[in-house]
């Protein structure tokens, strides 16, 4: 009898083990309800202990993709201070983790464009220097699809001779750089195409001096598009624009302030 | 992926599901023909974008009478559509229809075709291999959209190719105009006996125009031989029909006014989301599927244009 009880307080203590093993250290109350936060919170995150949903992340999309290969977004995190980066996720997909953003010397605010799989919850989270973590929400409706489509750039012949190209300028009394990279991404979802991506992404000043960088995933949309911001007049007369793809290839260019061509 | 398409067809296949109430509420489509001059009909679609509520009943149909029946001028969004513009064409010739005609490639132009089969159903040649090559992906979107409104629709592409120039269907005379820009071809028709103009979706009228396989450049040159015609009347393909030609300067107007501001928007490094936030001009503001279509045009058109607007970085 005193054997069989213990057992039973034993498998009691053991299943309610199981469950805490799969909750973060702090749950939180998910305001889009999508059942996989918490999975990203430890997956993506790293389980940490100081996280809050923060209305201060703002999310800014349209309300349903037209197209899922091209989903515009802007993360907008200018009013958390000491920004060191920001992880832009999606809830359901096979690729959740869109890109890592790390602003330095910019704003905390990026405008991207992704690919999107299905209907999704978007995800902003927020790190601060001193570790804390503020989570931002934006729900995006979508036929889908994006991801697990081959890219357009084999419909065309001449891709490679386009690779890296790069397209932007400058707008500094704005405080506002724009590029544009031609690439494939190719997320290797599709049937026999290897993931082809960008990696890295970065402004540097003249002199090599990081102004921010991105770290890219598969979701990044084909000829990735983003917006840095910066403070007013805070853009030197030009910057250099430095990145790699997974295979190696350097990307190299130089956006200016000029006149438009 | 288990789409909406094949989620119905599985409830379809369920022997209870016929039992269920909601399986048997009835979605019915209410169309009503006006008519425009002799021996031409047209019937209104709503002005907004696709929906539950109006059953994809959002684009204009032209009826003509021919020498054995009715000549139907596009066929709806769904099979129940079609059914719907059977009846109603029997109403008027109880010959029914006699030939039917595709002004292009888009769902709410073709997918009542499965009913006229037999029937000769003609379009462009590049709007045939378009419907080919675009329709499944069109239908998966249109189950998404519009749910069991398009139960048993299958995708029917037009049979037979026409060309340009003066044409005979069904005996009546017609100017047909192989254009594009709208989509990558577009058909106009001009009725050579009333002078009525019907131009499918080259023309909106007070209805946004939508543009996602637009060639913006090709369509101003198509509205440029519309306006050429000088016709009579303009049957548009959404919105009401107009014998003034301002459905065709309209058109032309919000085209331009589009590119413009997209242009405008990428010299100032503007991305689409804060393109999609900038507030409408008053006079296209209200019209229908508005700012819905706008939007969805900010995702057709910005990548492009930005390209050849932004200078080389290397």
């Amino acid at each position: 009898m005193y054997i069989r009880s213990a057992l039973t307080a034993l498998l009691i203590l053991a299943g309610g083990g199981a469950f805490a093993l799969d909750d973060p250290q702090t749950p939180l109350q998910d305001p889009m309800k999508t059942g996989m936060w918490d999975y990203h919170q430890k997956g993506l995150l790293g389980d940490p202990a100081d996280i809050r949903f923060d209305d201060r992340v703002v999310l800014r999309a349209p309300e349903a993709a037209e197209d899922s290969l091209n989903v515009p977004l802007v993360v907008d995190a200018t009013a958390i201070p000491d920004v060191k980066r920001i992880v832009v996720s999606a809830d359901y997909g096979p690729i959740p983790h869109i890109l890592t953003y790390y602003p330095e010397e910019a704003q905390p605010k990026l405008a991207l464009r992704f690919k999107i799989d299905q209907a999704t919850a978007i995800r902003a989270s927020v790190e601060t220097h001193a570790g804390t973590w503020h989570v931002g929400s934006i729900y995006i409706d979508a036929a889908g699809g994006g991801c697990t489509a081959p890219s357009h750039a084999y419909a065309s012949d001449d891709w490679e001779e386009h690779l890296g190209e790069i397209h932007g300028r400058l707008w500094a009394a704005a405080g506002r750089a724009r590029v544009i990279v031609d690439h494939p991404m190719d997320t290797g979802l599709a049937d026999g195409i290897p993931v082809f991506i960008i990696n890295d992404l970065a402004l540097q000043s003249e002199d090599g001096t990081s102004l921010a960088r991105i770290e890219l995933r598969e979701p990044v949309n084909e000829d990735p598009a983003f917006t840095f911001y910066f403070a007013e007049g805070a853009l030197p007369a030009s910057v250099q624009v430095v990145g790699r793809d997974n295979n190696g290839n350097r990307i190299r260019g130089h956006l200016t302030d000029g006149e438009l061509n | 992926m288990l789409t909406r398409r094949t989620a119905l067809g599985l409830m379809a296949a369920l022997p209870f599901a016929t039992s269920r109430a909601w399986a048997q509420a009835r979605l019915s489509y209410d169309l009503v023909p006006r008519q425009l001059a002799d021996g031409v009909w047209m019937v209104e679609g709503a002005i907004d974008y696709f929906s539950m509520q109006n059953g994809g009943a959002i684009v204009n149909i032209t009826l003509l009478q021919g020498q054995t029946g009715l000549i139907l001028i596009d066929s709806g969004p769904s099979r129940r559509y079609g059914e719907a513009l059977v009846g109603l064409a029997r109403g008027l010739d109880i010959r029914g229809i006699s030939a039917v005609v595709n002004t292009h490639h888009h769902p709410d132009h073709f997918f009542g075709n499965q009913v006229f089969d037999g029937t000769p159903i003609h379009a462009l040649g590049e709007t045939r291999q378009a419907a080919l090559t675009e329709g499944e992906g069109f239908a998966d979107n249109m189950y998404r959209l519009l749910g069991d409104w398009m139960r048993g629709t299958e995708v029917v592409p037009p049979s037979d190719v026409i060309p340009g120039g003066d044409l005979m269907i069904d005996g009546r005379a017609f100017l047909a105009m192989p254009l594009g820009g709208h989509t990558v071809a577009d058909l106009a028709l001009l009725d050579r006996e009333t002078g009525a103009l019907v131009t499918g979706d080259l023309v909106f009228y007070d209805r946004a125009p939508t543009t996602p396989s637009a060639d913006l450049n090709r369509w101003n040159a198509s509205l440029d031989a519309l306006e050429g015609e000088k016709a009579a009347l303009v049957i548009p393909g959404h919105g009401p029909a107009d014998p003034t030609g301002a459905a065709i300067q309209q058109t032309r107007d919000y085209l331009g006014w589009l590119e413009q501001a997209l242009r405008t928007g990428a010299r100032q490094g503007m991305d689409m989301v804060e393109l999609i936030e900038a507030p409408l001009p008053e006079r296209f503001a209200d019209m229908g599927a508005q700012p819905q279509e706008y939007h969805r045009s900010v995702s057709h058109l910005f990548p492009a244009i930005e390209l050849e607007e932004l200078p080389r970085g290397n």
